[in-house]
């Protein structure tokens, strides 16, 4: 990043394993007298937005899931990304994570690049990332326990009695220190939900990634997990992303919604601008009607003529 | 009818690129594997915990059955060598048709459908419920941390296995020709041990076992990994694990019998 900024082009330190290191690289007269580390220290990242989507198209073969979708994170923030099912919300997500790669455009997480990074360094930036599934993707051979642990045991080399009190910190923080020991099949959904919670924040990501944090929850489960994501976004100091179609719980906690439709952001604003919405597709989507922008029959043929095919 | 043909034909076109396609994706998988397989050994609790479920778990079965094979030994081979007046020749029976033959393929059928598709259902589930997916996007990478280790678990089961189950098959058939039939005890294992030769039928058994191991193992962790996350997709995997698995058990028993074979 720092040689493209420099004016130089890259090949030339890729040729030079010393220059790439910053020791003894003949750049501009005014760059040698700097000390060496300075070459090493990553430039901040100074505009507003921990993500940027760029120009973003994707599609599996012939179909096309996102067209030209560009849209901004800002640090800090709770961001709501919303939509009906199969829109390509949590396609979004995962080009974010960095599990696809888009045909065109950039996605941009702290700068860098996601879909041009290497594995190493994409790994190296998921550390800093957490992602909560739809169904929180527990480990099923593992106890709870474990399961927030793994992060920590993979990636660390804390002593055990470390772990096992920044677990419980963790359990607790999701108000299941008590279940440590559970195992996921003996879990509730909704507390299964929240372990899966404990875990992806066990390495104190900076961004969050929730797909359909509320699905299939009860009343009271779908309450904590909503409070929970709005209380550890702002006690992490971390921005978060929420793919939902969950319109009530979602309002009541986000700062920012972005709508999508047909792979493509139709609509953006606080909660507030979102209810007083007079977009029609925004309007059918936050009050549930029937029949609208987004229609209720699959596109078919003429009724009448179906009929009378079955007839004949 | 000319369409006809020409769907035919350009249907078992697609079946047959697809088949190659999808032999080059598994060679590509095992490459894969080996190549991330440094974990495996550097944290061996890892593989330790996954031969305990393919191995240990899969010891009742291997001995009970090797016990049956050797007794079931004992009772025909007695039957044929006494026309000819030898059946003190018993034990090397015995023994040669289990080392070199019995053990590895049949211990190797067994742990096809006994720890394969056990191997192969466990991965299958892990993606489907997005545990892999999970697994990498918390950076670790579930080739190394999830198929490897399940890999090398299943190479080093399975000599093991054999080898009990010949062991068990030789107890089997003593019981039956000498505890039960009354062949000399002392003549039986004696020609045993002056029959039964090391590098030409041991260490031939140990190769064919291990070749065994590599192939029922590749073929559950790719089936695993390569299932259609659904209920249905799963059970498939499985049930092509056992069929691929004891399909190339006996196909590589075959070709490596015709190259170990001297003639003499």
């Amino acid at each position: 990043m720092i040689y493209e900024i420099a004016g130089l082009p890259r090949r030339k330190h890729l040729l030079s394993r010393r220059g790439r290191r910053g020791r003894h690289w003949c750049g501009p007269a005014i760059w040698a007298k700097l000390p060496p580390f300075v070459f090493r220290v990553p430039i901040p990242v100074t505009t507003g937005n921990l993500v940027e989507v760029d120009n973003v198209t994707f599609g599996y073969d012939r179909r096309v899931i996102l067209r030209q979708i560009s849209l901004g994170i800002p640090r800090g923030k709770l961001v709501a990304i919303m939509g009906g099912s199969g829109c390509g919300k949590t396609t979004l997500l995962r080009l974010i994570g960095g599990a696809l790669r888009p045909q065109h455009g950039r996605v941009r997480v702290a700068g860098q690049v996601v879909n041009k990074l290497h594995t190493r360094e994409l790994y190296q930036l998921r550390r800093k990332m957490g992602m909560l599934f739809q169904f929180g993707a527990l480990f099923t051979d593992m106890s709870s326990f474990d399961n927030v642990a793994f992060q920590m045991r993979e990636h660390t080399d804390l002593p055990e009695s470390l772990i096992r009190d920044l677990v419980m910190m963790k359990l607790d923080a999701v108000g299941l220190r008590g279940a440590a020991h559970l195992m996921p099949s003996e879990l509730s959904g909704g507390m299964a939900r929240r372990v899966a919670l404990a875990r992806s924040i066990a390495l104190d990501p900076m961004l969050m990634l929730y797909d359909e944090p509320f699905a299939g929850l009860d009343p009271i489960s779908l309450g904590v997990i909503g409070q929970l994501i709005r209380r550890l976004n702002d006690a992490l100091g971390a921005t978060s992303i929420v793919v939902t179609h969950d319109v009530v719980e979602a309002l009541q906690i986000v700062d920012y919604v972005y709508f999508m439709f047909e792979g493509r952001v139709v609509a953006q604003g606080t909660p507030e601008e979102i209810r007083a919405s007079k977009e029609a597709f925004v309007h059918q989507f936050v009050y549930g009607e029937i029949d609208g922008p987004v229609a209720f029959h699959y596109p078919a043929k003429d009724l009448r003529r179906d009929m009378l095919a079955g007839a004949a | 009818m000319r369409k006809g043909v020409a769907d035919f034909l350009r249907q078992l076109g697609a079946r047959v690129t697809g088949m190659i396609w999808r032999l080059g994706f598994a060679s590509r998988f095992f490459l894969l594997m080996l190549k991330h397989s440094g974990m495996s050994f550097r944290r061996f609790h890892l593989t330790v915990r996954e031969i305990y479920f393919a191995g240990v778990l899969s010891l009742i079965i291997i001995l009970v059955s090797g016990l049956f094979v050797g007794m079931v030994l004992g009772l025909q081979g007695y039957d044929t060598l006494v026309r000819y007046g030898s059946s003190e020749a018993l034990g090397v029976l015995v023994a040669l048709s289990l080392v070199r033959e019995l053990g590895p393929v049949v211990a190797g059928l067994l742990f096809a459908s006994r720890a394969g598709s056990a191997i192969t259902a466990e991965i299958g589930l892990m993606k489907a419920t997005e545990q892999l997916d999970a697994m990498e996007m918390m950076a670790v990478d579930p080739i190394a941390r999830v198929i490897a280790p399940r890999f090398w678990a299943g190479v080093i089961s399975m000599p093991l296995l054999a080898a009990l189950f010949s062991a068990m098959g030789v107890f089997g058939g003593y019981l039956v020709g000498v505890r039960m039939i009354g062949v000399d005890e002392g003549s039986f294992w004696s020609q045993m041990q002056a029959a039964v030769d090391f590098e030409e039928d041991v260490l031939n058994g140990i190769i064919k076992s291990l070749v065994f191991g590599v192939a029922i193992t590749w073929i559950a962790v790719f089936e695993g990994y390569d299932a259609p996350p659904t209920a249905e997709g799963v059970s498939r995997a499985t049930t092509r694990t056992v069929v691929s698995s004891s399909l190339a058990v006996l196909a590589l028993d075959f070709i490596l019998t015709a190259l170990m074979f001297r003639g003499n």
